[in-house]
Parts: C-alpha cells; sequence; structure tokens
C-alpha cells in the first residue's frame, strides 16, 4: 500500500508499461506527472526533456516514437489546445504515444486549479479533419495507474495517440493504493524485410531497416506522400477508424446496480464517485437507481449506452462541462428512455445529493405522468 | 568543390522525382550540394534521418534514399529533438526554409540552438514563403514587394546568422547558391560539428521574389546574391558596407545536449 497523488499513479503507471521518453511543458494541475518522469527515467536510462511549448512537447515526444521508445507528454487545457496540431500529426502518421490531458476549467486561461471535464470533445475532435481516437479517464488513484498502462497498451496495439483525460482534483487527490504489475503491449517489430510503415500495425523505428519515409501528408503504405489521390486517404481513414470501432479490447467500464436499474446514471471520471454516492442514496430511499461509469469515452460505446437504456426508464448525464458527453448519449438511446443532462462549469464537482436529486425529479416527473 | 560527372544517384529515391521545385529554384542546388556533403561524409544512409519542416525546402527528405520525416510547420527541431534523444547514434539534419524557422518556428529554432543538441539545421532563405505563393517571409528585406506587400515590406528581416548567434547555436554558417562550390564543404563540417550546427544558405525564388521585384531570372538572381553579399576575408576596413558576411561565424565546442544527458544517466545509475 503506498499513499501516492493521482499525478504520480500515472508517472508510474507509464513507467510500469515501458514509457522511455517523456516530453512536457510545465502546467498546472499536470505538472507533477512530468516532475516524477524527470525523477524516474533517467535511473532506467530512458529520456526526460522539458521542452520550450506544448507543441514542441508532442513533436519531441513523436520524434522518441519513431526512434522507437514509448512515449508520452503531460499537459491540461491550455497546452492540450496546443498540442491539436501534432495530435492530428500523430494520426495522420499512426504514431504510438500517449497524452493526458489533466482537465482544468476553461475557455481560455479559464480556472487553472480547479477540476473540470471540458475537454472531452476536444479530445476527440479538437485536431482539423477525421481521424481514429481512442480517449480514456479514470476516477482514483488506482484506476489512474491501470489505466495509463492501458493507454500505452491500446496506442501500441492500434498505433495511435491515446488521450488520458483527469483533471485538477484526481490529479492531486491521495489515495492509499497497491500498485500491481500489470501486462504490457510490446511495439510489434516487421515480420520480414521490406517494412511498410503504413500498411499495418507493426513497427520498426528509423536506424533498425532499410529507409523509409514519414509524413502527414496523404500517403502510401510505404510512407511516400499521395498529396492529391483523395481515394486513397480516404480508404487509409475509414480503416483506420474501423479498427478501433470495431475492437473488443477499447471499451472500458464499470457498473453499479446494473442489474435491476431503474434509473440509469452515465458519468466518469471524478464524477463517477459522487454518482456512485447518489447510487447509495437513492437505493437507501428504495430507489433502484445504477450507474455507468465509462472509462472509455472514446471511441464512445453505443451498443452498450442503448442496451441499457432500453432496460430503465430514465438516463441522466452528469459531467462538470455544459454538455458534452450527453451529445452522444442522447444519439445512442435515441427514443428509448429519455435522457436528462446534469452539467456545470464552475469548478465545483457535483455532491452525490445533487445526483440524487436529479434522478428523484426525473422520478417524479414519471410518477406524476402516471 | 563537386566533381564535374559524379555520381550522386545512390544518394536520391529518383522514384520521387519529379520534385515540386520550380525551374530554377535554388533548392536543386542546396539539394544536390547535401548530396554531394553526403558522399564526402560517407553516412551509411540508413542511419541518416533528414527531418522537413513544411514549404519548398521541407520537401527535400523526400528526394533522399535516407530516412525521412516531413514533419509540421515550424517544427521540424523539436520532432529532431526527441528523436535524436532517443537515438544519438543516428546523424539529424532538417531542412527548413526562412518562415518555417524564423517565424512558425521561430521558438524551436532559438531553444535548439539554446540546447546545443546534436542536430544540422539547413535554412533555405529566399526570403518568401514561397510553397504558397510569395508572402511576406520574416526574412523579406524592408521594401521588398511581395503579394502581401505589394507596396513593400515595412518590416525589417530577421538576420538568421545574428539570432543563432544569440541563442547560442555552437556553429553558424551562411553561405548562397552562388557560393555553390564552397556549400558542400560547410555542409560537411556543420555534420561533423559536435553540437547544433546553422548553415543558412541564401536560394533563389525566380517565380516569386525575383518576378515581384524584378531582379530577372535565376541566372540574374544569382548574381544578384553575389552583390548582396560579402566572404568575410573580403570585408576590408570600411566594412559590410550593406552587404551580408558569408562563411563560418562561429565554430565552438561546448557540452552537447545527448552527451550531457548520457552522463546524467550514467551517473543516476551508479547512485542506486
Amino acid at each position: 500500500m503506498k499513499l501516492i497523488q493521482g499525478n504520480e499513479a500515472c508517472a508510474l503507471g507509464a513507467m510500469q508499461a515501458g514509457c522511455r521518453f517523456f516530453a512536457g511543458y510545465p502546467i498546472t494541475p499536470a505538472t507533477e506527472i512530468m516532475e516524477w518522469m524527470a525523477r524516474l527515467l533517467p535511473p532506467e536510462r530512458g529520456v526526460f526533456i522539458q521542452m520550450e511549448d506544448e507543441i514542441a512537447a508532442l513533436a519531441a515526444v513523436i520524434g522518441a516514437s519513431w526512434g522507437g521508445a514509448k512515449a508520452m507528454t503531460a499537459t491540461s487545457g491550455p497546452g492540450f489546445s496546443l498540442m491539436q496540431e501534432n495530435l492530428g500529426y500523430a494520426a495522420m502518421t499512426e504514431t504510438p504515444c500517449v497524452i493526458v490531458d489533466s482537465q482544468r476549467g476553461g475557455p481560455s486561461t479559464g480556472l487553472p486549479t480547479l477540476p473540470a471535464q471540458g475537454d472531452v470533445m476536444q479530445a476527440r475532435w479538437g485536431s482539423h479533419g477525421d481521424r481514429a481516437a481512442i480517449v480514456l479517464t479514470a476516477s482514483t488513484v488506482r484506476d489512474v495507474y491501470e489505466v495509463t498502462v492501458a493507454a500505452f497498451n491500446l496506442s501500441e496495439t492500434y498505433r495511435l495517440p491515446v488521450v488520458l483525460l483527469l483533471d485538477a482534483m484526481l490529479s492531486h487527490m491521495r489515495e492509499n493504493v497497491e500498485l500491481p504489475s500489470l501486462p504490457v503491449v510490446s511495439r510489434r517489430p516487421p515480420a520480414g524485410p521490406g517494412f511498410q510503415p503504413f500498411a499495418g500495425t507493426e513497427f520498426q523505428a528509423f536506424g533498425d531497416g532499410a529507409p523509409f519515409v514519414v509524413t502527414g501528408l496523404a500517403h502510401a503504405a510505404s510512407g511516400r506522400p499521395r498529396a492529391s489521390d483523395g481515394p486513397n486517404l480516404d480508404r487509409m481513414l475509414r480503416r483506420s477508424i474501423a479498427r478501433v470501432e470495431t475492437a473488443d479490447d477499447v471499451i472500458r467500464y464499470r457498473g453499479i446496480g446494473l442489474e435491476d436499474a431503474e434509473h440509469l446514471i452515465i458519468a466518469y471520471g471524478i464524477t463517477a464517485r459522487s454518482a456512485a454516492g447518489a447510487v447509495q442514496l437513492l437505493r437507501r430511499e428504495g430507489v433502484r437507481a445504477g450507474l455507468l461509469e465509462l472509462q472509455t469515452l472514446w471511441p464512445f460505446p453505443e451498443r452498450l449506452v442503448r442496451v441499457l437504456a432500453e432496460q430503465v426508464e430514465d438516463v441522466v448525464v452528469a459531467e462538470l462541462n455544459l454538455g458534452q458527453l450527453v451529445l452522444p448519449v442522447r444519439a445512442a438511446v435515441g427514443g428509448a428512455a429519455p435522457v436528462r443532462h446534469l452539467g456545470r462549469a464552475d469548478g465545483m464537482l457535483f455532491s452525490p445529493e445533487e445526483i440524487a436529486a436529479a434522478v428523484r425529479t426525473t422520478e417524479d416527473r414519471e410518477v406524476a405522468r402516471a | 568543390m563537386p566533381r564535374v560527372g559524379e555520381d550522386l544517384r545512390q544518394y536520391l529515391r529518383i522514384e520521387a522525382m519529379p520534385h515540386v521545385w520550380c525551374p530554377g529554384c535554388g533548392h536543386g542546388q542546396v539539394a544536390r550540394a547535401l548530396a554531394t556533403a553526403l558522399d564526402r561524409l560517407a553516412l551509411p544512409l540508413d542511419q541518416l534521418v533528414l527531418v522537413g519542416g513544411i514549404g519548398c525546402s521541407g520537401r527535400t527528405p523526400f528526394y533522399f534514399n535516407a530516412n525521412a520525416m516531413h514533419t509540421t510547420h515550424g517544427r521540424a527541431l523539436a520532432f529532431a529533438t526527441g528523436l535524436k534523444l532517443t537515438r544519438p547514434e543516428l546523424t539529424l539534419i532538417t531542412t527548413m526554409g526562412d518562415g518555417d524557422t524564423a517565424a512558425i518556428g521561430g521558438n524551436h529554432f532559438i531553444h535548439a540552438c539554446r540546447r546545443n543538441i546534436d542536430l544540422t539545421a539547413i535554412v533555405y532563405n529566399n526570403g518568401i514563403y514561397g510553397m504558397t505563393g510569395g508572402q511576406q517571409a520574416p526574412t523579406t528585406p524592408r521594401g521588398a514587394r511581395t503579394v502581401t506587400t505589394p507596396l513593400g515590406s515595412l518590416e525589417p528581416a530577421f538576420d538568421i546568422v545574428q539570432l543563432a548567434l544569440a541563442a547560442g547555436a555552437t556553429f553558424v554558417a551562411r553561405s548562397t547558391t552562388f557560393d555553390f562550390d564552397e556549400l558542400p564543404s560547410l555542409i560537411v563540417d556543420a555534420v561533423r560539428h559536435p553540437g547544433f550546427a546553422v548553415v543558412e544558405v541564401l536560394t533563389q525564388c525566380p517565380t516569386y521574389y525575383g518576378r515581384l521585384n524584378a531582379l530577372g531570372d535565376a541566372v540574374a538572381m544569382l548574381d544578384y546574391e553575389r552583390d548582396l553579399t560579402l566572404p568575410q576575408e573580403a570585408i576590408t576596413k570600411e566594412g559590410l558596407a550593406g552587404k551580408r558576411p558569408l562563411g563560418v561565424f562561429r565554430r565552438e565546442v561546448a557540452p552537447e545536449y545527448t552527451a550531457q544527458y548520457a552522463e546524467l544517466c550514467a551517473r543516476q545509475a551508479e547512485r542506486s
């Protein structure tokens, strides 16, 4: 057992996953991840570097990844905004890497020390153009450790930049945790000679074989640019998106009381803790509430949400923004159940009572209608 | 001096031709000088990574038989920094334009200079944005016409050599495509230099800069480059007389970043 902070758990998870390169730029509330990596990497002969800004931090991470290192950066909203350019580059070049965004109140400099969940849409749609995306989140210090390892594993399996969304509260919260050794996915070297960098999920670093080309332009499997071949790019994007959306190891979630729930609460990250408290309060009153805590936000688990919605009377989505994940929830639920949104952007968390009250309100409505 | 008829094809990715550069563009001369330099350096091409920015010059890596990383606008040095730190044994050369280096990538450039990491930055300076059609660059001389300064630029130009010197680069040189004979040896020296090396090459853009400023064709622009510059050894007591000096301005051995980092790791490993 160890009493550690969320940010420290993230750094320890990264080390356990085999991360050997970190580049970052200081920003509240993510900085401690960087501070820990500065201490943890050198004894393992890993590389730590503080770059001149977040654009450079992600650029260096991508460069390191093509040098063969598992690589990560960590930032918060303003830095995450700056990283969108190279996040798109990492997607286009199918570069495995992990980007941690400890969310704080926005927009702009916003509420630097207070938690938020306002980067959910940016993490999915922030960079220009279409791309495959995997976005994970966590609600406990122990989860941060485990989900960080999962982020690295998924980035290696699918050769994608994976975004891990934390928040100011979880980053700075301390909990007693066990940190087990977890399975780690290694980079898959090409089976034979003639490596085609964009033909599949095999990976070869620069210097480890025959020379090849990496570019942010649309390109062929060989990496050579095909800058005016639209149908080729369309095909590559569809393949990459489908690979993630049809995968069976990407969707992570946890349920409380889903078996007999009449009222479904959907929450994620720090808000899932308040929601778990709300389920307890409601159950004590005899209200059959259940919680779906999502750890994978993107690809959005449409089928899971749809199936659960069909079994309940109503759905409440609680999140620390003014309406982001509720949009794909509404699309997935369709007409299966009414969906109510509970959001805030004031840097405060929901109390369990606030979420319980929202569920009671929907229940009252049902009673009134009956 | 490049040998007449020397066969540099082994360094070039012939199947990637024709290149994107306009007839008369100086970038082909810089690429030729780079190929000659690689021939003299006798580097294994699989241990060489050419890292390009965005713009005409950023396309250079595609035409070489080495590893090529074509990055985002202005960021080539930041990508190269991460790669070099992970693989210090690889030789990395960045090809960036003047806007790439001094405008959108200015921050990355000065910090790469400051860190003294073992990379070679070849800066192709044609004083204009070529790929997007002739807009003002941070290196456009005051008064020069571009499509975004149709009445003449009001801004003073960046001096990339002075910028690199002030920011701490340990090898800093300037040449031109007119001085084509000397360019390969400057690149060889820059690549061999154990630290951050900057080679600024003044190169002609007859299509935009030449046309908009009535400087004539490529050959006339080479003469213009000759008249605009002065080799260091030709500088007299009267000074530069408004010309840009050429040559090597600094060649100093200072602690190199990847070497220092390796030492730091070794010290840490000993302690634990």
